[in-house]
């Protein structure tokens, strides 16, 4: 027996002594292979009295589950640690930037009037589109701004000749929509407009958004009501808003819309009014029937109060600089 | 209109500051524009006079003054101006004064003459007036006054922007009459004693085009004295108007213009032969105007003319002959109303805008030529001397616009308004406006006034009502609307939804001119007609865009000339294709265009930086495509374009139709465009692209799907998607998969040839594939490839 007790301790020994998962297998064959030195004791067995082969039995067992036990814990250990080593070798800086593709962005024009659609669109106004170079009936007379009516002048007409132009607003995407289908009607137009005009404040091309609402006894108090929640939702705060009389020939009455701007100052931001009976009539509505009012909005004006952009000019320059901005 | 604050308080004062009232007034829809003091900040400037004036010493441009400002002791001041001289008044800034920028006045000495103040000019007291040297003063101006009270100095320019319907306040009297509406208070006309004839000289006036003039008035004034100083107060009062002083008799014109906004003229009695005729112009006349301009008298032109020859441009312009000079003695004074659509048009398309026209194109009061003409006549007299003649009328009655009667219906007013207003109040402001005012049962029958051209219908006495009454003063209500659901169809793509994609791939969205340089358009366009803008902003923005790629371009140049060197841009809007059978002539389309330049990615620590290429915005567009979930509808064909690479162009199609094209732009255009190397582009129509398929969901095999690669060899020329068409034609059912891994040419391969690697997945629905089965299928491809293409397989 005590020749058992030192082979165990031979191996135990021979197990710490290491940690070559190699050497430990030889360890493993040494001990417990076929041939190994605890295997040999077990083949003792044979030459044991009956009454001893039990309690030898287990004892050569017992030495060799510990054997086993001791052996297996070491490997496992040694393999934890090769791929504890392993993976320290693999560890990456985290802080390094990834694979992205970079975020392009909207041009803030596009922004502000996607916001307006929105606000709209929920309360079920539909965006419609027209042509940009339009005729004078759609520019104009349609919107009771006959041949020599004063309005024309202040328009800044980019003519191609006397019937056709490039629109001055998007109002004629109203009649367009007038002449096609039947009260009620909600429509906002968005689109690019042109004034023969260029300057600081001015450049001959820029972006209104037209909104329409026809149906049975729409009113002024409603239209006050819709620009002002339209406002707040806009500038996200509850601001001053006035409405000041003003004239447009295809609305009757008419308003501008100013809002209080940060240096106190009351900053002009759109033109409304209730449509005016001319105009329905001549899309063959009932003004005794229906009523309806009708606004516009500059896109740069409400993008530049929106963003803090100072110079008009900056939203067609397309500079890199300026529109990475917009993300 | 420009006014004066104080002229303006002395027709009617509300108890109001400056601030008060124009906020009033622009809150009543007279926008003001600006208000600005008539002269600087400044104090201590009082009238004195020259008594003494020498020579300075020691300097030959200053002059040694004693100057008398009304107190016991003359005041010694040395002054540099050259038309410092003995006797006349002056402005003298004393000891003590402070200037406009806060320049304190202190004793000094000049050139060791002593100086005790300051004589001022204009410019040094903030007053814009042109003048060489001091301000001089009338002769009868008092000593020691003040001067900010002798010249009303604290007074203000009130600018206000009228709206086109508001002719009615193109005047002070107009204005004063608003003011009076808003404030209820009653307006003060000035006065004067009226004219009465000392002369009977007349004139004949033949009112032959009674349509367009209904009422002229004519009178002739002898002897005057057109050499006369205007007086101050005239001439400052237009000053603060806008208005250049001239001579006395224009002065006058102008002022009454101001006064009531009745537009006059004065004419040389000298230069007059025979009757005035009001008429229509022959089409032949030519009239030299008084700017110096000859013009032919267009025959739909309303011309004042004598027997012989066109005097003046009627409402717009006088003729230089017959007008007013230094040499003239004898005038005739002309007040008329001349319709609007006498006028409308006709100024702008010779060119010309004056005060008048602007008058009376948008509608003068008929009703105020006879006052108007004995104002300015007392004013000739006063000012001029002279005889007065009888005043000449010609008239039509039945041609003089009379006042309108309009219903006003409470159910429309609350209908439009969506607010009620009580009947007094209704009543009230309407009678306020100077309106005749009935009131019915549920209804006002309102008469309005002759100068309210703005005046026909209901509305027009809503918006009145609603104004006067106060937009601000009606509630904000939500609209009451019925809801009726809008048609969404599915398989609609929204434009949104594509720029957002191209966002996410890195896409800065732009938006250039719709009207670009007809040069550079040239070379993209080279062949193609552009509609070109008759008068635009410059030549370089004259001609309306045939795509969006030369704006893109333009951009790009831009951005890289600012070291901006990767470029990724998109832009989405319009092309304007002449065609003569689309509306207003010209095809309007909407297009999709993107280009990019630079590297594929910005510099990174662990990804090679590539210069872009062809495939690099073909993989951009394919995903785009991919939206419409129809992918197989689309092919490239090898294509030419005048501003691509021959052999890095493609058209796009959808069915066989183009729809687009992407290439690498021509190295030719690089320099003018001033790109930085390589640059690809697409463009194509959005119409094209916003129509997808709707899922319609199918079986997924049971079975295993077996690959099978194969590797041809076939011409470099043969293209790699026909050879894809082909294998997808003859794969049928059981080809689920084609896809093209490898492209090689080089060694191995014969020069002129090159190596296709495809790997083909095969399944069936039914069962599992056998590979016999397997093996006649890829053979089958093999054999229409040798066919088709002449391809080898390669081992």
């Amino acid at each position: 027996m005590s020749q058992l007790t030192e082979i165990v301790e031979q191996a135990l020994a021979a197990i710490e002594g290491t940690d070559d998962l190699k050497a430990l297998d030889e360890i493993r064959v040494d001990y417990l292979g076929k041939k190994g030195k605890i295997t040999d004791m077990m083949k003792m067995m044979g030459k044991l009295s009956p009454a001893e082969k039990p309690a030898f039995g287990q004892a050569v067992n017992q030495a060799k589950q510990a054997v086993q036990k001791h052996l297996s814990e070491r490997v496992e250990g040694l393999k934890a640690a090769e791929l504890q080593a392993t993976l320290a070798a693999e560890s990456i800086d985290v802080t390094l930037p990834g694979r992205r593709i970079d975020n392009g962005g909207l041009h803030p024009v596009t922004r502000t009037i996607e916001r307006i659609e929105t606000f709209f669109g929920e309360l079920g106004f539909s965006v419609k589109e027209g042509p940009e170079i339009e005729d004078d009936f759609h520019n104009f007379d349609a919107l009771n701004i006959s041949e020599h009516h004063p309005a024309r002048a202040d328009h800044d007409t980019f003519y191609f000749n006397p019937k056709v132009m490039l629109r001055t607003q998007t109002s004629g995407v109203q009649i367009r929509t007038m002449e096609n289908e039947k009260p009620p009607l909600r429509i906002i137009s968005p689109g690019r407009v042109y004034r023969n005009d260029y300057d600081q404040t001015h450049t001959p091309m820029f972006h209104q958004v037209e909104g329409l609402l026809v149906a049975e006894n729409v009113n002024f108090a409603e239209l006050k009501g819709i620009l002002h929640d339209f406002l707040r939702n806009f500038f996200e705060e509850d601001l001053q808003v006035r409405f000041r009389p003003s004239y447009f020939p295809f609305t009757e009455p008419s308003a501008e819309v100013d809002v209080m701007g940060k240096n106190g100052k009351w900053l002009e931001v759109l033109g409304c009014g209730m449509v005016h009976p001319n105009v329905l009539r001549s899309v063959g509505i009932d003004p005794e029937k229906y009523s309806g009012f009708a606004f516009g909005m500059g896109v740069e004006r409400l993008s530049m109060l929106r963003y803090g952009v100072n110079d008009l000019r900056s939203f067609f320059e397309n500079d890199l600089r300026f529109l990475k901005q917009f993300k | 209109m420009k006014f004066s604050e104080s002229w303006l308080r002395e027709w009617v004062n509300p108890n109001i500051s400056r601030d008060e009232l124009s906020h009033q007034i622009t809150m009543a829809g007279l926008e003001v524009d600006g208000v600005d003091g008539v002269a600087g900040e400044f104090s201590g400037v009082i009238v004195g006079e020259v008594v003494e004036c020498g020579q300075h010493p020691d300097a030959d441009k200053l002059r040694v003054t004693k100057i008398n400002v009304g107190q016991d002791e003359l005041i010694d001041i040395v002054c540099g101006a050259s038309n410092c001289r003995l006797g006349i008044k002056v402005a003298v800034a004393m000891v003590g004064a402070v200037l406009p920028g806060n320049f304190k006045i202190k004793k000094a000495k000049l050139r060791g003459e002593p100086s005790f103040g300051m004589l001022c000019s204009y410019g040094e007291l903030g007053i814009d007036i042109e003048s060489d040297g001091i301000l001089e003063l009338p002769s009868d101006a008092p000593l020691g006054t003040d001067l900010r009270e002798y010249l009303s100095l604290d007074d203000a320019v009130i600018d206000v922007d009228l709206t086109a319907n508001r002719a009615d306040c193109l005047g002070m009297a107009g204005l004063a009459r608003e003011v009076g509406v808003l404030n209820r208070q009653a307006v003060t006309e000035p006065t004067w004693e009226a004219v009465v004839p000392s002369i009977d000289d007349s004139v004949q006036v033949d009112l032959q085009a009674p349509a367009s003039c209904a009422r002229y008035l004519g009178r002739v004034v002898k002897s005057v004295n057109v050499k006369a100083e205007t007086p101050l107060w005239m001439q400052e009062k237009l000053r603060r108007s806008g208005i250049r002083s001239i001579d006395p008799i224009v002065d006058i014109t102008n002022y009454v213009l101001i006064e009531f906004g009745q537009p006059m003229h004065a004419f040389d009695l000298a230069k007059l032969e025979g009757d005035i005729q009001v008429r229509m112009g022959n089409g032949a006349e030519k009239l030299t105007l008084l700017d110096g301009n000859e013009i032919t008298v267009p025959a739909d032109s309303l011309v004042i003319s004598d027997a012989k020859k066109p005097l003046a441009l009627a409402g717009v312009f006088g003729g230089e002959f017959s007008g007013v000079g230094a040499e003239t003695q004898d005038i005739m004074l002309e007040c008329a109303y001349f319709a609007p659509l006498a006028i409308l048009g006709k100024t702008r398309r010779l060119g010309l805008h004056t005060d008048s026209s602007h008058r009376f194109e948008r509608g003068v009061d008929p009703e105020l030529q006879h006052k108007v003409m004995d104002r300015a006549t007392r004013l000739v007299l006063d000012i001029c001397g002279g005889e007065a003649g009888p005043v000449c009328e010609a008239k039509s009655e039945e041609n003089l616009p009379k006042p309108v009667e309009i219903t006003l219906r409470r159910s429309k007013l609350d209908r439009i308004l969506g607010h009620h207003i009580s009947d007094d109040e209704v009543t009230e402001i309407l009678q306020r406006l100077g309106f005749n005012v009935v009131v019915g049962e549920g209804q006002w029958e309102v008469v309005t006034a002759t100068y309210r051209f703005d005046m026909a219908i209901e509305e027009d006495l809503i918006e009145e009502v609603a104004r006067i009454y106060g937009y601000n003063n009606i509630p904000n209500t939500a609209p009451i609307a019925s809801l009726s659901m809008p048609d969404h169809k599915e398989s609609d793509i929204s434009l949104k939804r594509v720029r957002s994609m191209l966002v996410s791939r890195g896409f800065q969205e732009a938006i250039t001119y719709s009207f670009v340089d007809p040069k550079m358009q040239a070379l993209v366009h080279p062949e193609q007609e552009a509609m070109i803008l008759p008068n635009p902003i410059s030549v370089e923005m004259s001609a309306m865009r045939l795509s969006t790629l030369t704006g893109l371009l333009s951009a790009v140049g831009y951005n890289q000339s600012r070291q901006q060197n990767r470029v990724r841009l998109f832009e989405s809007g319009l092309r304007f294709v002449p065609d003569e059978n689309a509306d207003s002539g010209v095809r309007q389309q909407a297009m999709l265009g993107a280009v990019i330049s630079g590297a594929q990615n910005d510099e990174h620590w662990s990804m090679e930086s590539k210069t872009v290429d062809f495939f690099d915005l073909k993989g951009d567009l394919e995903a785009i495509l991919g939206l419409t979930v129809s992918d197989e509808e689309f092919t490239f064909r090898s294509a030419a374009h005048p501003a691509l690479h021959p052999g890095q162009c493609a058209e796009i199609l959808r069915n066989d139709r183009v729809i687009g094209v992407i290439g690498a732009v021509h190295p030719s255009l690089e320099k003018p465009f001033g790109l930085n190397g390589k640059t690809i582009v697409f463009e194509l129509e959005l119409d094209a692209l916003l129509h997808a398929r709707l899922p319609l969901a199918q079986t997924v095999s049971k079975f295993p799907a077996n690959r099978r690669d194969i590797a041809i060899l076939v011409d470099e020329e043969v293209f790699a998607g026909d050879v894809v068409k082909m294998i997808r034609k003859v794969g049928q059912n059981q080809l689920v998969g084609i896809n093209l891994f490898d492209v090689y040419q080089g060694k191995g391969v014969e020069p002129g040839q090159k190596s296709l690697a495809i790997a083909l997945t095969l399944q069936d629905n039914t069962r599992t594939l056998e590979e016999k089965e397997i093996a006649e299928m890829v053979d089958s491809v093999v054999d229409a490839l040798k066919t088709e293409f002449n391809a080898l397989l390669r081992d």
